[in-house]
C-alpha cells in the first residue's frame, strides 16, 4: 500500500429540513440506504405504474431502522413521467423521514423536479465526465445549492485502469470548480465499484483510485456497494469486506443495503476500528439496541416455539 | 479414448470452465475422425445448455458461466472453420451490441455467452454502437436477428431510434429486434415496437429460438 500522507479529508454537508448529515473520510461512515428504486424489482414497477406507493413507506421505515443515514431516491421506471414521480416520492419521503436524500436520476428534468420540491441540501446522483452530461446537470447543483456524486466515465468507455479514472476525476474537478464555481468539498466521487464475478482485477484497480482520490483532493467518495457481489453467492458477505476494505483506501460513504445487519455492521466495526468511533460508544450502542430488539421479537413469538 | 469418452469430457471439462482440457479434447476428437458437429451438437450445446439451466437455478455464479463460455470459445476456434467447410450451419447469426450513449457490457456479454452456446454465430459490435453502425453491419453480416442492450433509463430510447433507423433504410423486415438490460421491461419492448424481450441470457436464447422458428415457418426457404 501506498504511503503518501493524505491530503487533508474534505467535509461534505447535506440536509433536510430539520437534520444536517457531514460526509468525511475521517468521520464515521455515511450510509446510503439504496431500496427507493424499482431497477430489477418488477413487482414494485408494477405498483407504481399502479398509483400505488405503499411499498416506500414500508422501505423508508426498515432502512431507518436498520441504520440508514440518507436515503437514495431513484424512480426510473420505463414508460412513466419521472420528472413528475420522483418529485412526488421526494415530497412523500420528506413528510416520513427527516434523514436527507440523494436524488438519484440520469435524466436532467428528472434531478431538476426532484430539486425544486426538496426541502434541505440534496445529493445529487450523478454526473460523469461526459461534457454534455456536466453542461446539463452542474448548473442545477448551483442553482439549488447541492452537492453532487461524480463517476469517473466518459463517452468512450468505464476505464479499468486507475490512472485513466484520475485523470477523468481532475477533468471533474477542473470543470465543476472552475466553470461552475462549485466547491471541491460538494463532489463526491464514485470511483466505480463493478462487479467481482466478472473480473477479479477491479476491485485492486478500484481501490487504487480512491488512494489517488484521497492523496491527490481528500475529497469525499460513495460507491454502490451491492454492485460488487452481482452474480455471486454470499453477496452480503462479500459487500461487507468490500466496504471493510474500501474504508481503508478513504471510502467515506456508500449507496448500499442499509436493511442487512450484517452489511451495516461492517461498515460500523470498521469505523470503530479506524478511530471513527471514539470508546467504541456507537458500536456499543448498536450492540444493545439489536439486543433489544431480539428481546421484544422473542417476547412477540408464540408459545412453545423456541 | 474413445469417441463416446470425448464427447463425456468435453461435456464434463466444458461445464467446469477447463479450457486448456476442452482444446485437448476437441484435438482428440479430430484424431479420432469425429465430426466437428457431433462434437458441437452433442457435447459443447449442450453442456452450455446445462451452464445455463444451473445458473437460472441459482446453482451457478457469474464466473462459472464466464469460464465455461471461455473453454467453448477456445474450441469454437479449432471447429469453426471445419464446420464452415463441411457446410454446416449455425442455427442462426445474433448481431448484439450497446446503444449509443451506453458503455455497459457486463450484461450483454452473458447473454452473448449464452447464445453461441445455444449454436447461434453472435457478432458483438461492442458498446456505443450508433444506429447508422447498426444498419452497416446488419447489411455486411445479414443477421437473423440483432439485439439491443442498454443498461441505462436515458440510453433505453436509443432502441426506438435504431429501429426507426432500420425502418428508414427500410429493413426492418430483413431483421428480427430483441431489446434488452437491468432497467428494460416487455411493455418497454413492446412500446418501440421490439419483436422480442428477455429478462435474463436464458431467457434471450429461448426467446430468440422461438421469434426464429415462427420466422422461418412463416417465409418458404
Amino acid at each position: 500500500m501506498s504511503e503518501t500522507t493524505p491530503a487533508t479529508p474534505l467535509h461534505t454537508s447535506i440536509r433536510s429540513a430539520s437534520r444536517e448529515v457531514v460526509i468525511g473520510s475521517d468521520l464515521p461512515f455515511c450510509v446510503i440506504g439504496e431500496r427507493l428504486n424499482p431497477t430489477g424489482r418488477r413487482i414494485f414497477q408494477e405498483q407504481i405504474k399502479a398509483g400505488d406507493l405503499s411499498a416506500i413507506e414500508r422501505d423508508v421505515k426498515a432502512q431507518v431502522l436498520g441504520g440508514a443515514d440518507v436515503l437514495d431516491v431513484n424512480m426510473g421506471v420505463p414508460l412513466v413521467d419521472e420528472a413528475e414521480l420522483l418529485a412526488k416520492v421526494i415530497t412523500m419521503v420528506q413528510g416520513m423521514t427527516d434523514l436527507p436524500i440523494c436524488i438519484d436520476s440520469s435524466v436532467v428534468e428528472a434531478l431538476e423536479a426532484g430539486l425544486s420540491v426538496y426541502q434541505g441540501r440534496a445529493l445529487v446522483n450523478s454526473i460523469t465526465a461526459e461534457d454534455e452530461r456536466l453542461e446539463q446537470v452542474l448548473p442545477l447543483v448551483k442553482k439549488y445549492d447541492a452537492a453532487v456524486v461524480a463517476l469517473p466515465n466518459d463517452v468512450d468507455e468505464i476505464p479499468m485502469e486507475a490512472e485513466k479514472r484520475l485523470e477523468l476525476v481532475e477533468k471533474i474537478v477542473r470543470v465543476a470548480t472552475q466553470e461552475y464555481g462549485i466547491a471541491i468539498e460538494d463532489i463526491v466521487i464514485d470511483p466505480l465499484a463493478m462487479p467481482i464475478g466478472a473480473d477479479q482485477a477491479t476491485g485492486i484497480s478500484t481501490l487504487a483510485t480512491m488512494r489517488g482520490i484521497r492523496e491527490t483532493w481528500g475529497m469525499n467518495m460513495t460507491c454502490g456497494a451491492s454492485n460488487v457481489s452481482f452474480g455471486m453467492p454470499g453477496r452480503h458477505e462479500l459487500n461487507g469486506a468490500w466496504l471493510a476494505m474500501a474504508m481503508t483506501a478513504g471510502l467515506s460513504s456508500a449507496i448500499m443495503d442499509a436493511r442487512t445487519p450484517s452489511v451495516v455492521a461492517a461498515v460500523r466495526a470498521a469505523d470503530l476500528l479506524l478511530g471513527h468511533d471514539e470508546w467504541g460508544m456507537a458500536w456499543i450502542s448498536r450492540h444493545r439496541e439489536m439486543q433489544r430488539a431480539a428481546e421484544e421479537a422473542a417476547a412477540q413469538a408464540p408459545a412453545g416455539v423456541s | 479414448m474413445t469417441p463416446e469418452e470425448v464427447l463425456r469430457g468435453l461435456f464434463d471439462e466444458t461445464l467446469v470452465g477447463n479450457g486448456p482440457r476442452v482444446l485437448e479434447l476437441t484435438h482428440e476428437g479430430l484424431g479420432l475422425g469425429m465430426e466437428p458437429q457431433t462434437m458441437l451438437f452433442e457435447a459443447l450445446i449442450p453442456s452450455l445448455e446445462e451452464v445455463g439451466a444451473r445458473f437460472e437455478r441459482g446453482d451457478f455464479f457469474v464466473p462459472e458461466m464466464l469460464i465455461a463460455g471461455r473453454a467453448m470459445a477456445g474450441a469454437m476456434e479449432v471447429l469453426r472453420p471445419l464446420l464452415a467447410e463441411t457446410g454446416v450451419e449455425t442455427i442462426g447469426k445474433f448481431l448484439m451490441g450497446t446503444v449509443k450513449g451506453d458503455v455497459h457490457d457486463i450484461g450483454k456479454n452473458l447473454v452473448n455467452i449464452m447464445l453461441e452456446g445455444a449454436g447461434f454465430e453472435v457478432i458483438d459490435l461492442g458498446v456505443q454502437v450508433a444506429p447508422e453502425t447498426f444498419i452497416a453491419k446488419i447489411q455486411e453480416h445479414q443477421p437473423d436477428i440483432v439485439g439491443f442492450s442498454a443498461f441505462l433509463t436515458t440510453t433505453m430510447p436509443m432502441f426506438k431510434a435504431n429501429i426507426n433507423a432500420l425502418q428508414k433504410a427500410g429493413m426492418r423486415d430483413d431483421v428480427i429486434v430483441m431489446v434488452g438490460g437491468a432497467p428494460v421491461t416487455q411493455e418497454y419492448a413492446d412500446a418501440v415496437g421490439a419483436d422480442g424481450y428477455a429478462a435474463d441470457a436464458s431467457g434471450c436464447v429461448r426467446r430468440a429460438k422461438d421469434l426464429l422458428a415462427t420466422r422461418r415457418a412463416k417465409v418458404p426457404a
